[in-house]
């Protein structure tokens, strides 16, 4: 039995229970140590799949949900989803230990922040694991949806609502793109298994859908994971606790973007177009994070920066990688694959270091009061743990050995550098821009590094501007950070552990034609020769400790970027524009005059019909059946329309309402020659009445004039008027010359043997038809009780005054 | 007959079309009266004038008058009764308490 479908679950089923469990113990107990077992045992489970997994086994479970639909929540383990399910459990574990420390229990609604906390937990593990794709997008959405509550956890500031509402907006219209994308897939493929579709890459190609299924997917992935220009979401959601910023906004949410980019390589990969929009995205975002990072005063703006660059790092990698594809086998794929190789090493050791220094930060917010760089300064003797731990994670962000960082860098060189000597995909042209854009970026992201060691821990100390008096963090708020820290070294000695049992097994699920190949073989060491790539970070390291030197000199050209090209400042601006122009255009149509809604309703109800019977050709004139026109008929129509003519010209309201009176009247005397006896009846009585009741009406409103005047001339009024006329009489013609089969009504004439009646009008009202009379006559009584409650009815007592 | 029957129906739609444009509540109403004139017009043209004699039975006529056209428009007429008497007693109901008849001065506040 594989219990893999349940233990995705648990962090769901957990969430339940937090409530209770906060109910009860707080505050004697903080919540997160009940929350913190979730993680733990998951991250237990899951090491217990390594050895399997490294051999090369695959684990698939499927559980029915709508089978009828094809849709099943069907688990896939491999090599990507198991390293992609440890960081997500281990931070994750991590992050709700340094928690329980960083979020008081007294003040903080700490069950709400460990539901959602959960609720994302569960979602992340769902995501990664699904191989069918809706439930992969239910996923999906789930980590967009938790996310939004935790970046809005503290609701009452209200830049933590605006960053929340603004990664939502971003991410969901990322999410619903994709869901087009995967929507077009199954379209193409018949089947919402990522694993059918892998095998069917060769029927996908030829489909017009596959390039709009790409992209589609790609914007759902690059919103997700911050690349530009969807990036602007990130720094924003900052304002979240730093927990948080630790877990989703670093190690593990917006990786999910890369985690779809690389489980969709074997789909995609090896077309021109994938190599291009995910490395030359990733290549943008990374110059545009590392160099925006380094002009932040904010240490968590600045790490915000810097993931955005990291991602896009990674994000190249993979679309460098994807050139593996177009080779199919042999060894120029496996220069190729190290690209692949790359990304995820160095997602891994991004995971590691950026978590332990945004915990850092954490701490040094929580101790001091303050995350301004300009207000910090000199804490290296206060802090001196926390100092350490900076250096580590630091000094592997920028690359440097003896950290992990380092090796991930060279292998990042080394790929760039391969992708210059392709010769496929225009990329003889273009391709030297890839080493020289990762180079200035590497050397900015060296600086940014440095700024964030040295600005925060060395030079004067400065206890007025802070709000606490600094000192080194409990003990378990800096657990986490050391363990991640360590984590950081001992990857540096030993890289090739974590090549056999992680890296290799997820090259082999994104590169599946590679496993047929026997996999990738790549020796990862510290120390590689005197190569490019080792010349590149020693070029890195000289300018960037000269541009760190005269940081003061060059900071100000930052100032000249004009702050209206940002893509902040584009996203309000669009956001504002939305709003002011659908107000205004609404505002435009939605007048709130009666008259205009029903011009519109006019001309629309003249344009449908109208068009319609001018486009098939409906109009068809035959009198040929046509009865015969004597004296009285032309007289009576005469009448008709004298009558109606005198309501329209008419300055009294007496004189409209009698031609109304006497419309009725010849309408009745039509009915007579027709040989309609009954409605003549009704007609005769129906009329006498109504004008009764508008003569009383008058009667009883003495302040109204009788004159009410002309009407006053509207040409669109005069025009849409006889545009129904005439659509009316147009279409009455054509119905009238064409018969399609002849009436039923010789049934009704055997109305005496069926229903015992003479009288066949009547025995269709109250025998044949009956339903329509009795509802007629509920129209009649509710008509009257309306008349009723009108008159009678007086709530808001306004008229007593 | 028919013929001449659309055309005066047509005539019918465009002015109860016309009152109803305007701006006073009793105009509308009378348009949307007329306009009702018009449609059991319609309704019985379409069903064919004249075809036969009265739809009783027990005379000697040998053919009918199609009477399920009459029947709808019976039905058509008590229902436009008792809305038009709504409608009346709500004009005037309107005119009580808001004190015109000026169906642009009807409109709701600028905030809605």
């Amino acid at each position: 039995m594989n219990w893999l479908p349940i233990m995705i679950l648990i962090p769901f089923i957990f969430a339940i229970f937090v409530p209770l469990i906060y109910k009860l113990l707080t505050p004697r107990i903080h919540t997160g140590w009940f929350v913190l077992f979730v993680p733990l045992t998951l991250f237990i489970y899951l090491l217990r799949y390594i050895p399997a997994i490294a051999k090369g086994k695959t684990i698939h479970n499927t559980v029915p949900w709508i089978p009828s639909a094809g849709i099943n929540y069907t688990t896939y383990l491999d090599g990507l989803g198991l390293i992609f399910g440890l960081l997500i459990t281990g931070v994750g574990a991590l992050v709700i230990l340094y928690s329980i420390y960083y979020m008081s229990k007294h003040r903080e609604a700490l069950h709400n922040f460990y539901v959602y906390l959960l609720l994302f937990m569960g979602a992340m593990l769902g995501l990664v694991f699904s191989d069918n794709i809706l439930v992969l997008y239910v996923f999906w959405e789930l980590t967009s949806i938790s996310s939004f509550l935790l970046i809005a956890y503290w609701s009452q500031r209200k830049k933590s609502r605006q960053g929340a509402l603004k990664s939502m907006l971003i991410t969901i219209f990322g999410g619903l793109a994709m869901l087009a994308g995967f929507i077009m897939l199954s379209m193409m493929t018949n089947t919402y298994s990522i694993r059918e579709m892998i095998t069917q890459v060769d029927i996908m190609t030829a489909n017009s859908l596959f390039l709009p299924a790409m992209i589609l997917i790609l914007i759902g992935a690059f919103t997700k994971s911050a690349q530009f220009p969807f990036s602007t979401w990130l720094p924003d959601a900052m304002e979240a606790p730093t927990p948080i910023s630790a877990y989703l906004h670093s190690a593990t949410m917006v990786k999910a973007g890369i985690y779809l980019v690389a489980r969709f390589t074997p789909v995609f990969g090896g077309s021109s177009e994938w190599f291009w929009i995910v490395s030359g995205v990733g290549m943008i975002t990374l110059l545009y994070g590392s160099v925006n990072a380094v002009k932040q005063t904010d240490l968590k703006a600045l790490l915000a920066y810097s993931t955005i660059s990291q991602l896009g790092l990674i994000m190249s990698l993979l679309g460098l990688g994807s050139a593996a594809m177009y080779f199919g086998h042999g060894d120029e794929s496996t220069m190729y694959a190290v690209a692949v190789l790359a990304a995820i090493f160095h997602l891994i050791n991004h995971s590691t270091f950026k978590g332990s220094l945004f915990m850092v930060v954490g701490i040094i917010d929580h101790e001091t009061g303050t995350r301004d760089i300009r207000k910090l300064g000199g804490l290296m003797h206060l802090m001196p743990i926390s100092f350490t731990l900076t250096i580590i994670g630091s000094f592997s962000m920028a690359g440097l050995p003896p950290f992990n960082g380092f090796l991930s860098k060279e292998l990042f060189f080394t790929g760039v550098l391969q992708a210059a000597h392709l010769n496929v995909f225009n990329m003889e042209t273009f391709g030297m821009l890839f080493p020289v854009i990762a180079w200035v970026a590497s050397v900015f992201t060296f600086i940014y590094c440095m700024i964030l060691v040295f600005k925060t821990f060395t030079g004067k100390y400065q206890p007025k501007r802070l709000e606490k008096e600094a000192h080194e963090a409990p003990i378990g708020m800096l657990i986490p950070p050391i363990i991640l820290a360590s984590l950081v070294i001992a990857i540096f000695f030993f890289p090739n552990v974590v090549s056999k049992y992680l890296l290799q097994p997820a090259v082999v699920a994104i590169l599946p034609d590679f496993a047929q190949n026997g996999g990738a073989h790549v020796q990862i060491s510290a120390w590689h020769g005197w190569n490019t790539e080792l010349f590149m970070t020693i070029g890195v390291v000289a300018l960037g400790v000269f541009m760190f030197i005269f940081l003061k000199k060059w900071i100000r050209i930052y100032g000249i970027f004009p702050q209206a090209l940002t893509l902040d400042h584009l996203y309000n601006q669009g956001i504002e524009k939305i709003e002011s122009i659908s107000y205004r255009l609404t505002n435009r149509y939605m007048t709130g005059s009666i008259r205009d809604y029903l011009v519109y309703i006019f001309t629309f109800m003249i344009l449908m019909l109208g068009g319609a019977i001018w486009l098939l050709n409906g109009i068809s004139f035959d009198s040929s059946n046509d009865a015969p026109i004597n004296m009285y008929e032309g007289g009576l129509v005469a009448g008709m329309v004298i009558a109606a003519c005198t309501v329209l010209f008419s300055k009294s309201r007496m004189t409209s309402l009698i031609a109304v009176g006497a419309l009725g009247y010849l309408v009745s005397m039509l009915f007579v020659i027709f040989r309609a006896p009954d409605l003549a009846l009704t007609q005769l009585v129906v009329e006498t009445v109504t004008t009764a009741l508008f003569l009383l009406c008058f009667y009883h409103l003495p302040e109204l004039s009788k004159n009410i005047g002309r009407m006053r001339f509207k040409a669109t009024n005069l025009i849409v008027s006889i545009g129904v006329g005439m659509v009316v009489t147009i279409m009455a013609l054509s119905a009238n010359g064409t018969r399609l089969f002849e009436p039923i009504s010789s049934y009704f004439e055997d109305s005496y043997e069926l229903a015992g009646a003479k009288n066949i009008v009547n025995a269709i009202l109250v025998d044949f038809r009956g339903f329509d009379t009795m509802l007629e006559i509920s129209v009649l009584c509710i008509a009257g009780l309306g008349v009723y409650t009108l008159i009678k009815l007086r709530l808001t007592g306004r008229d007593k005054e | 007959m028919e013929t001449l029957m659309s055309i005066l129906v047509g005539l019918l739609f465009s002015i109860g079309t016309y009152l109803i444009l305007s701006k006073t509540l009793l105009r509308i109403v009378l348009g949307a009266s007329i306009i009702s004139h018009g449609v059991n017009l319609l309704i019985l043209t379409m069903g064919g004038l004249k075809k036969g004699g009265l739809p009783l039975l027990g005379g000697n006529n040998l053919s009918y008058t199609d009477a399920l056209p009459q029947a709808l428009i019976l039905t058509a007429i008590v229902i436009n009764f008792a809305v038009t008497a709504l409608f009346l007693v709500l004009c005037y109901r309107t005119y009580q308490v808001v004190g015109t008849d000026d169906s642009e001065q009807l409109r709701g506040n600028e905030d809605e």
